[in-house]
């Protein structure tokens, strides 16, 4: 392994972060609360899929579109129950919730599936690339990259030119202001969470071929990660999310090849601190003056 | 005679408070002098002491300061470790549990404190979910650092490292040499110092600090910054210097329980500390109300107690956790659910009335 390599698979890890880390973004964006339970819900996924492929024998195709609308569902429906009664509370009410839809999804996994780390079954078939001797890139590499870029253009594209993506942006913006707009601010809500929670899908998808394992935990620190890497880029910017996640999956592998790996994670949470005290907006945030 | 009336009110809760402490400890202390005490009951009593001491601490952050801290086990972990190697230490110098055990508490309790004001500089200009997510990040660190953390003693004297490789290379003197912290295997041969009598020492201590500290000028300069931080500010109120201090006196009492924790296990590792038992603690506040300290008091001692007491239960014990979180935010916080709850709560009124009020009140923060 050379530098070169470690690159691309720590840009490859970064992408997983990217698309994890763009359902933070934007929950943060427009419900203005930190979602914890988003790591958990890419373990659902991941739970689904290995379910459909290992026991029921379905193919990868129809597992990962199972994946997917389970997903989907699942946010939509920890929006409606956990945090929709809660948009007038505490910020801290909101927190301690997320925090306990996190730990109830964990925990109900763990009571399903067990704690063993189960081998999660391959389903992206692509040719490896062999770029010179010694720096091959993998199939799941290569898809990873692509899926990510395809997903962010899609993405902005949506934001900026469909009539809901302007919705997202306005009630992001001023709830308030919105609603006497004519937009509705729920269903926009609900909206959010479920492009957010299929994406989460698909990060699943991809996190699980790149360590193909699978257990109640696998969520929790991508979810984490994630999360750093948001606020790196600067929360409540999509390209900021996918700057920031792909800045991290680098400094991490790169700090695993390099510095220690047993340390890699402190690092990587070293660099929110940092961001956070020098930068906090990150590196493509606006600075949001308060209101008194 | 309004505010003496105040003075009164505050003196009586409090001594209820104390009261419950004192109560437990008798009853503690009669029941295991019958002999009647089960070898089980005899053993959950330190962790019931830890528990109850890491959850008045974290009170003081989330009820008190009014920000979230999800790195309470980290500081509890820079705590058990420091007292830890101190007793190891010195267990053949001083030989009496008297003089060691105090001495490593107070050890651990400033180390952890020390800790906590290093983190606490930089994070504490951040507020809400930022502030969360990096204590949350601390609490991995310290984790992870402990984790890899190796501390020699040899014929040239103490040495420190980090890392496996670092401890791999280094040539230590083979025929004095002697492994304090081993890694991630942890630390071992911690003398057995902790006992319940100890630890209802350590709660009354805890409790008397906060107790007193909570209704003092740096109490409510304290809460002045959780009901509304733009007016304490602008009334002159040093916002950095009271939430360091708060959060400072937090970390030294999860450092105190962690000395406590850690001399009643004869090994200890560092992945003991991790996220899942910040929440655990995060648990006990929320059930017992956030900010009422005889609340968080009550809800460590019965949810450190029944999952021991019934293990048939213990599969499911965090699934219950996490339901108890989510429960108690939606009943507490959601207009339309306060109201049923008032309707069915209705009939005990006149005694929770005061209660109530102190709850009304703390849905103003935001």
């Amino acid at each position: 392994m050379n530098f070169l390599s470690y690159l691309i698979s720590g840009i490859s890890l970064g992408s997983v972060y990217a698309l994890i880390a763009l359902g933070y973004t934007m929950v943060y964006g427009i419900a203005k609360m930190l979602n914890f339970a988003h790591g958990d819900v890419i373990m659902i996924g991941g739970f689904v899929m290995f379910t459909a492929v290992s026991s029921q024998g379905t193919s990868p195709a129809i597992a990962i579109i199972a994946g997917i609308i389970v997903c989907t569902a699942l946010g939509v429906v920890i929006e409606k129950v956990a945090y929709k009664p809660l948009r007038n509370a505490t910020p801290l009410a909101v927190l301690i919730t997320a925090i306990g839809v996190s730990y109830l999804l964990q925990n109900a996994a763990l009571l399903v599936f067990g704690s063993a780390a189960k081998s999660f079954p391959a389903m992206i078939n692509f040719p490896d690339w062999r770029i010179s001797e010694g720096l091959t890139v993998s199939g799941e590499t290569i898809v990873t990259i692509l899926v990510t870029i395809v997903i962010m253009i899609g993405l902005t594209l949506f934001i900026q030119h469909t009539k809901p993506g302007a919705a997202m942006q306005a009630v992001s913006e001023d709830k308030g202001a919105a609603q006497l707009m004519g937009v509705n601010v729920n269903s926009t809500i609900s909206l959010t969470f479920a492009i957010g929670s299929a994406l989460a899908a698909i990060a699943s998808l991809l996190l699980c071929s790149a360590y193909p394992q699978i257990s109640p935990y696998t969520g929790a620190m991508p979810g984490i990660k994630a999360f750093v890497a948001a606020v790196f880029g600067g929360i409540g910017s999509i390209p900021g999310a996918m700057i920031g996640g792909i800045l991290l999956g680098i400094i991490e592998n790169l700090s695993k090849a390099y510095i220690s790996s047993q340390l890699s994670d402190a690092i990587v949470f070293a660099v929110l601190i940092i961001v956070l005290t020098i930068r906090p907006t990150g590196i493509l945030g606006k600075k949001m003056n308060e209101k008194v | 005679m309004k505010s003496l009336n105040n003075l009164n009110k505050n003196t009586k809760r409090n001594m209820i408070t104390y009261g419950i402490v004192v109560a437990m400890f008798v009853f503690c202390f009669v029941y295991t002098a019958t002999g009647a005490a089960s070898n089980l009951f005899q053993g959950i009593l330190v962790p019931i002491c830890v528990n109850v001491i890491l959850a008045i601490s974290l009170n003081l952050t989330v009820g008190i300061l009014g920000e979230l801290s999800l790195g309470h086990a980290g500081f509890m972990c820079v705590g058990a470790f420091a007292g830890s190697i101190f007793s190891v230490m010195t267990s053949s110098s001083i030989e009496s549990a008297f003089i060691r055990f105090p001495l490593a508490i107070i050890i651990g309790g400033i180390a952890a404190a020390i800790i906590g004001i290093l983190v606490g500089i930089p994070v504490l200009r951040l507020r809400g979910d930022y502030l969360a997510i990096v204590t949350l990040a601390f609490g991995e660190i310290i984790k992870n650092i402990v984790n890899n953390l190796y501390i020699v003693k040899d014929s040239s004297g103490l040495h420190m490292l980090i890392g496996v490789d670092a401890y791999n290379n280094m040539e230590f003197d083979p025929l004095n040499k002697n492994v304090i912290v081993n890694g991630a295997m942890g630390i071992t041969g911690t003398p057995k110092d902790s006992n319940y009598i100890a630890g209802f020492i350590l709660i009354a201590i805890t409790l008397v600090v906060i107790l007193n500290l909570v209704n003092s000028r740096t109490g409510r300069a304290i809460m002045s910054i959780r009901d509304n931080r733009i007016a304490a500010e602008s009334v002159g109120i040093n916002i950095t210097k009271y939430k360091l201090i708060a959060f400072t006196i937090s970390a030294f009492f999860a450092g105190v329980a962690g000395v406590l924790y850690s001399h009643n296990l004869s090994s200890l590792v560092a992945t003991k500390f991790d996220y899942n038992y910040s929440i655990l603690i995060l648990v006990f506040v929320v059930l017992g109300g956030i900010g009422s300290m005889r609340g968080s008091i009550i809800a460590a001692v019965i949810l450190t107690a029944l999952p021991e007491l019934l293990r048939g239960l213990s599969d499911y014990r965090m699934l219950m956790y996490a339901i108890i979180l989510i429960v108690m935010m939606l009943v507490n916080n959601n207009e339309n659910m306060s109201y049923y709850k008032e309707k069915l709560f209705g009939g005990i009124k006149g005694k929770f009335a005061a209660k109530k009020n102190q709850n009304d009140g703390m849905k103003g923060v935001s």
